[in-house]
């Protein structure tokens, strides 16, 4: 009786285990959340045959929700799987660069995995280490946009390991730019067909007609543009999605914030004040309260139905497709706003374009990268190899507020958003082509991936203000800006300077 | 004869240069370096920080409009929290409730607190502008015009500090004792020459303490302004501890920030001792 129940158990152990990886295959969707494990190198059954028993993975990243839950999950996930420790700090937006910049600086070895602005490779790229050649080949790194792959890179290396992708577009209420009411209002007041926007004297139009009256039948009032204004919350990349218009002309290269050659300051050229001019003027068109937005507010005001248009990232967007929105599948995306004059500084003159100028803006984008001092890379790869996972990121890109949007090819298929998060056929396709038209554009604007860039954001934030305020003109203000890069550029030294600016130029100049 | 015992003061000293001394030089130290985001660690810079902080104007109009929000703040503060220490101070309805209810702002964390402000000031969301609309004030640009986002940030200064004078003064008001009172009854004084002969001048030196503290304390102010406005509209509510925050620590001007930290901490001592020596010789040497 013995023998034979010691054998029925040594048979059905042995079932088991040989079981063991198509069961384990089918337990991961249901333990995970995931839709179906992507085999490969970064898949769930791949990271589950390893084994980091007795090590520890330090990990720092933002607050909780935007990356900073995505990534709690996936650590938790990687910890069950491989057996590793995974402490996770999470820090607050404002003090995340100084929490990363000091240990590298003073040679403490604090965290294994950082995630950050991509803007701050600039920065950061001296205490990084390059992605492995093995962990650019995945299928899952392949797929990943030629943008985002040069975002990824600094000096031909790729040093950040690519999670995210972002961008800043032009969302509107097509409920109201279809309605007949509307449009004839619209004819009324300017004389004009009301149509989706393609120039910002267009959106100025529009957003002055829609403001400050009940166009949606809700009781309150509704307003024509909402977009973020407060300083020192993103404010600059808002303003420079106003800018690029005006002075990204697509015939001259050689630096859109700096001349690459001379290393000044084309932040007060025409173009420029043009933009801010512009900026100032809006304010007119914002709700109460709209010139102290900050993301948050700009999310809600779009996203919750009081504003006609807005541009900046995906979360307005999404905000909007919501289940619970009073304006889901009321929404839908397009290209930034152009001009039809754009400054070209090389002759010092005003171009005309029949066709309008409108540069894609590529700005933001959350990364992540592995510390060059870590003796763990290794296993900190192979964390970020399953964070951005095909199946983790999948998952990720369901659930708004974890900040993961679309940067892989196979991210621009309409059938995604109408299958998994139901949206209609016609808003998600205005979407996937809007992403992917930005993607494909041969006019790009970048961020200042340079040492020093917050201080340099911080400084042309502040100029922006000003002229908000009405403390000075929009060209005082640029000129003071203007001053103070000066005497940055000065201070870190322009050889510098122009050798990180260079990465820059190269992404906006390659088409 | 007695030199060992010096050698028993001497852990407390070592303590002491170590928590107090030792940050203080060093910041001194750091504000002499070039170190920021690209030049990492203690370079010698000399005085260049220095010389470049008294070209800075935007620190120098930070440091002014510190000065008159910490003075206006801290004055209304005291008005208001004398007025309710007097009002509870006395036999009154549920005074333990009262006592209890004017400390809660103080107890509250000023960081949330002043993001259930924000949402409260909120032009398009808050509840502020419909109300003052329903009353016939109407609304008010609260964040977005500079005199009114300075009049907010103000508000919630008051709102949260007002607690830490009342309840200072409604200490040294219970501890007042009651002859003086007596006699100036006798001598036929109403309440407000009682006030202003017995009440005030019996807490001229809890009231110095008081200010000062507050004064200490309001000129550091950083989390309200971070919240609430990030110190805009333009500069409008920029305070010189917002400005030494986003030089040193968005910017990562280590250095130059350090400097602008010490010249404050110079100009603070300076201020608040001149302060301090005036409203002892008005208040507590006057009446004496």
């Amino acid at each position: 009786m013995t023998f034979s129940f010691r054998s029925a158990l040594m048979a059905s152990s042995a079932l088991a285990l040989a079981a063991a990886p198509v069961f384990a295959q089918t337990d991961y969707s249901a333990t995970y959340g995931i839709d179906e494990d992507v085999p490969g190198a970064c898949s769930y059954a791949s990271i589950d045959a390893k084994d980091y028993s007795g090590r520890t993975l330090n990990v720092i990243t933002h607050a909780i929700p935007v990356i900073g839950e995505p990534t709690a999950l996936h650590a938790k996930q990687f910890g069950e799987l491989t057996g590793a420790t995974v402490n996770v700090v999470h820090v607050p937006f404002g003090d995340l660069f100084q929490r990363i910049m000091i240990p590298f600086q003073t040679r403490q070895q604090a965290y294994d995995v950082l995630f950050f602005a991509s803007l701050w490779l600039g920065d950061f790229n001296p205490y990084l280490a390059a992605v492995p050649e093995e962990m650019q080949q995945v299928p899952g790194m392949q797929d990943v946009t030629e943008t985002y792959r040069g975002v990824a890179n600094w000096n031909d290396q790729m040093l950040l390991y690519t999670m995210d992708g972002d961008r800043h577009y032009l969302k509107y209420r097509t409920d109201i730019f279809e309605n007949s009411e509307m449009q004839a209002k619209f004819k009324e007041e300017t004389g004009k067909d009301l149509a989706v926007p393609v120039t910002w004297d267009d959106y100025a139009e529009i957003s002055k007609v829609f403001s400050g009256w009940d166009w949606d039948g809700d009781g309150q009032p509704n307003f024509g543009t909402a977009e973020v204004t407060k300083r020192d919350d993103l404010m600059f990349s808002a303003f420079i999605s106003r800018v690029a218009a005006y002075a990204k002309h697509p015939d001259v290269g050689g630096g859109f914030f700096f001349d690459l050659e001379s290393m000044e300051p084309l932040i007060n050229t025409p173009g420029w004040v043009r933009g801010l001019e512009q900026f100032v003027a809006a304010q007119d068109s914002m709700p109460p309260g709209g010139t102290n937005f900050g993301l948050g507010d700009e999310i809600f005001s779009f996203g919750g139905g009081q504003s006609l248009m807005s541009y900046s990232w995906d979360d307005a967007f999404i905000q909007a497709m919501q289940e619970d929105s009073p304006i889901r599948n009321k929404v839908a995306a397009a290209e930034l706003p152009g001009a039809r004059e754009v400054w070209n500084r090389e002759t010092g003159q005003w171009d005309s374009f029949d066709e309008p100028n409108r540069p894609a803006y590529v700005t933001w984008g959350w990364s992540s990268a592995v510390a060059k001092g870590s003796e763990d890379q290794d296993m900190a790869f192979d964390f970020l190899c399953f964070f951005s996972d095909e199946a983790n990121t999948n998952a990720d890109l369901q659930v708004g507020r974890f900040g993961v949007n679309p940067y892989r090819e196979s991210h621009f298929d309409a059938n995604f958003y109408q299958d998994k998060l139901g949206w209609e056929p016609a808003v998600a396709q205005t979407y996937v082509d809007t992403l992917r038209g930005i993607d494909a554009s041969p006019n790009r604007v970048f961020d200042l991936r340079i040492p020093g860039v917050g201080e340099f954001m911080s400084s042309l934030a502040a100029g922006v203000a000003r002229a908000q305020a009405g403390e000075a003109t929009p060209q005082e203000a640029l000129d003071g800006v203007a001053k103070e890069w000066t005497a940055i550029v000065d201070r870190i030294g322009a050889d510098t300077i122009r050798g990180a600016y260079a990465n820059v130029v190269a992404l906006e100049d390659a088409r | 004869m007695y030199r060992q015992k010096y050698l028993f003061l001497l852990p407390g000293l070592i303590a002491l240069t170590a928590i107090i001394l030792f940050p203080l030089i060093f910041t001194i130290r750091v504000s002499f370096s070039g170190w920021d985001v690209y030049n990492p660690g203690l370079s010698w810079a000399g005085v260049k920080n220095y010389v470049r902080l008294f070209e800075d104007t935007r620190y120098w109009s930070a440091l002014s409009r510190l000065s008159l929000l910490a003075i206006s703040t801290v004055l209304i503060q005291y008005v208001l929290g004398f007025a309710l220490a007097l009002m509870v101070w006395k036999d009154v309805h549920a005074r333990r409730f009262f006592r209890v209810l004017f400390l809660v702002p103080m107890m509250t964390t000023p960081v949330i607190m002043s993001v259930i402000w924000r949402t409260i000031f909120h032009e398009s969301l808050g509840p502020l502008n419909p109300l003052l609309d329903a009353i016939v004030l109407g609304g008010q640009p609260w964040l977005s015009s500079p005199g009114w986002a300075f009049a907010a940030v103000m508000i919630v200064e008051i709102w949260q500090w007002t607690p830490f004078m009342f309840l200072l003064l409604l200490a040294g008001l219970l501890s007042l004792p009651s002859e003086p009172y007596l006699a100036a009854k006798i001598d036929g004084a109403g309440p407000v020459r009682t006030f202003f002969s017995v009440t005030f001048p019996g807490l001229a030196a809890i009231s110095v303490g008081a200010l000062l503290i507050r004064l200490i304390e309001a000129s550091k102010i950083l989390d309200t302004v971070y919240v609430l406005t990030s110190g805009g509209p333009g500069e409008a509510t920029e305070t010189a501890s917002y400005y030494i925050y986003i030089r040193g620590l968005r910017d990562f001007q280590i250095g130059y920030s350090a400097a602008l930290s010490i010249t404050y901490l110079v100009i603070m001592i300076v201020a608040l001792t001149i302060i301090a020596k005036l409203m002892v010789r008005f208040l507590v040497k006057g009446q004496s």
